[in-house]
């Protein structure tokens, strides 16, 4: 086996998902390549050659500074042969090149894979993770994305390995990146690794109100999500929206308040080791996924929690 | 210019579904079936496309048994000009239905196409990504907003992407996912459900495309996701403080 893992990452730091996806990489074959491709991007390819990996390759050029999906898969398109699985990250950065790569090669592709049971069958979330898949491919190469929150995070190795330059300039010129408006984060963990998570819905009633979740997130270093119809309500910027078509997160702790637990939400957090669920509705679906339930008005109980917190950790 | 929508009937996204007890798949016999979220979310942007005169003609597709036809006919109430239905009753991967996406476009030769960044049954998320490979034409995946240029060349896609919103500018033809926040699909009025019966709608036998479609991945089993243990309710926030503290270690 041969694999080749596509890095994610913004030209300057590589992004943790590509250490999830290595995990699973691992599982099938320690034969692997990392494709770093983008623009300036030497010292991601540096991080990317502490991975335990065979080798880095590294195009660099203007084309594929802004991983536009036309071009980045234009150049995987010229490595394919050599590989027999090529992974990604499932997240939107994946999602939108891969697929545009296997269909090039006239093959399929396995998304959001959270198990890998052989070199050809994986098992994979179907109906907002309401079932379980096992699927078999017999394509020749085996196109896979991976749920990054199903597989540890890939520590780096002291020892470096060669980093191969690539040539190949694939500049299709069938688009082009116009801007980027991204969402202003705080100094808090990123929302898909923190150890823990607050989520908020609609029941917070206000983007006003959502900043109460602020303090209460820094007691204990918590990353902050929310639901759907918090972000569809204008609470807080899309990249926040956890579950199904949002984005996935297993902490060790999730709080969810305000939030009623409709399907599409659990999709995207019931991997959670620990759910604790706020909401004035006993009758809220997301009590029947949480370990600690508790009813009542979120607006006494998240400044009490607040402060009883931060008593705590003095 | 002419807007290929395509569009996939699934199990209504309120529906709780239940795993076939010989684990084969999903219990889809007598469940009430729906228009896939994302794809009313595409149909209403072709139809508000059209209201402000950008685009002159929607087609809306479907691939599926004739029960879709259905989910056609909410299509065409809700604005689109008329509908195919591609009639099989065989299930296919994302590839497959790309490929077929793929022989109607070339002979219906639409400038846009649209389609659902997902489906909300198989959550693969793949069709339009391929659809836009074989086509060899530009993709702008998980759409908040479109705007067609006046010269009817260019689009510019705002995505909604792990970081933020990307904006990016494609040139024309392309193919466009649509994401949540694009639009809100609006109510169908009854004379409007009225008026798509007399809209056309024809059906054609997929065997009649000659195509070639790939079979490679197969679904050995589905079961139902392990069941979180019972939890349990605390009175009040200092109780859940000591419980996340003593019993669950996590704070």
């Amino acid at each position: 086996m041969s694999i080749l893992v596509i890095a994610e990452h913004d030209n300057q730091n590589l992004n943790a998902s590509t250490q999830h996806v290595l995990t699973a990489a691992l599982q099938l074959d320690a034969n692997i390549d990392v494709l770093v491709a983008g623009l300036n991007c030497s010292a991601v390819a540096e991080s990317a050659g502490k991975l335990p990996i065979k080798q880095v390759l590294h195009a660099d050029h203007a084309a594929y500074q802004h991983q536009l999906a036309e071009n980045i898969a234009a150049l995987i398109q010229t490595l394919a042969a050599n590989y027999t699985h090529i992974l990604a990250p499932a997240t939107t950065f994946g999602k939108n090149i891969l697929p545009r790569v296997a269909a090039l090669l006239d093959v399929g592709q396995i998304s959001d894979v959270m198990q890998i049971i052989s070199a050809d069958t994986f098992v994979r979330p179907i109906y907002a993770g309401n079932a379980l898949a096992q699927v078999q491919t017999t394509d020749s190469i085996k196109f896979i994305t991976v749920r990054t929150t199903a597989f540890d995070l890939c520590n780096f190795t002291a020892a470096t390995c060669p980093i191969v330059k690539l040539e190949t300039v694939k500049d299709l010129q069938l688009s082009k990146f116009i801007k980027l408006e991204a969402t202003a984060h705080t100094a808090r963990p990123e929302l898909t690794s923190a150890r823990v998570v607050i989520a908020g819905g609609r029941g917070l009633q206000s983007k006003e109100n959502f900043a109460m979740l602020e303090e209460l997130a820094s007691t204990v270093n918590a990353a902050i999500g929310a639901s759907r119809a918090a972000v569809d309500a204008g609470f807080v910027p899309n990249d926040y929206q956890i579950g199904q078509t949002g984005k996935v997160v297993a902490p060790e702790l999730y709080i969810a308040i305000g939030i009623s637990g409709a399907i599409q939400h659990l999709a995207g957090m019931k991997d959670s080791k620990v759910i604790v669920a706020i909401n004035k509705d006993p009758d809220a679906p997301i009590f029947q996924v949480a370990d600690y339930g508790l009813v009542g008005d979120l607006f006494t109980i998240v400044p009490e929690l607040t402060a009883g917190l931060s008593k705590n950790n003095l | 210019m002419k807007c290929l929508v395509a569009i996939k009937q699934v199990i209504d996204p309120y529906v709780t579904i239940r795993v076939k007890s010989d684990n084969t798949g999903v219990e889809t016999n007598n469940v009430k079936m729906a228009m896939n979220p994302f794809d009313e979310i595409a149909i209403e942007e072709a139809v508000r496309q059209k209201e402000a005169g950008n685009i002159t003609e929607i087609i809306a597709v479907s691939i599926g048994s004739a029960a879709c036809q259905e989910t056609l006919r909410q299509a065409l109430a809700r604005g689109a000009d008329n509908a195919i239905l591609i009639q099989t009753d065989q299930v296919f991967t994302p590839l497959a239905i790309a490929k077929i996406l793929k022989s109607l476009t070339e002979e219906l030769q639409p400038q846009l196409v649209l389609l659902g960044k997902q489906a909300i049954d198989d959550d693969c998320n793949q069709t339009g990504q391929m659809l836009a490979a074989l086509l060899g034409w530009a993709q702008g995946t998980f759409a908040s907003k479109i705007v067609l240029d006046t010269g009817n060349t260019l689009v510019d896609v705002t995505r909604e992407i792990d970081g933020g919103l990307e904006t990016v500018q494609l040139k024309l033809p392309a193919v466009i996912t649509t994401d949540l926040r694009l639009n809100e699909p609006r109510y169908i009025s009854l004379p409007n459900v009225m008026q798509a019966k007399r809209k056309p709608l024809v059906m054609r036998q997929l065997s009649e495309l000659n195509l070639q479609l790939p079979t490679t991945i197969t679904t050995l089993q589905v079961s139902p996701p392990p069941k979180r243990k019972a939890g349990i309710m605390v009175a009040n926030v200092d109780e859940l403080i000591t419980k996340l503290k003593t019993e669950a270690r996590v704070i």
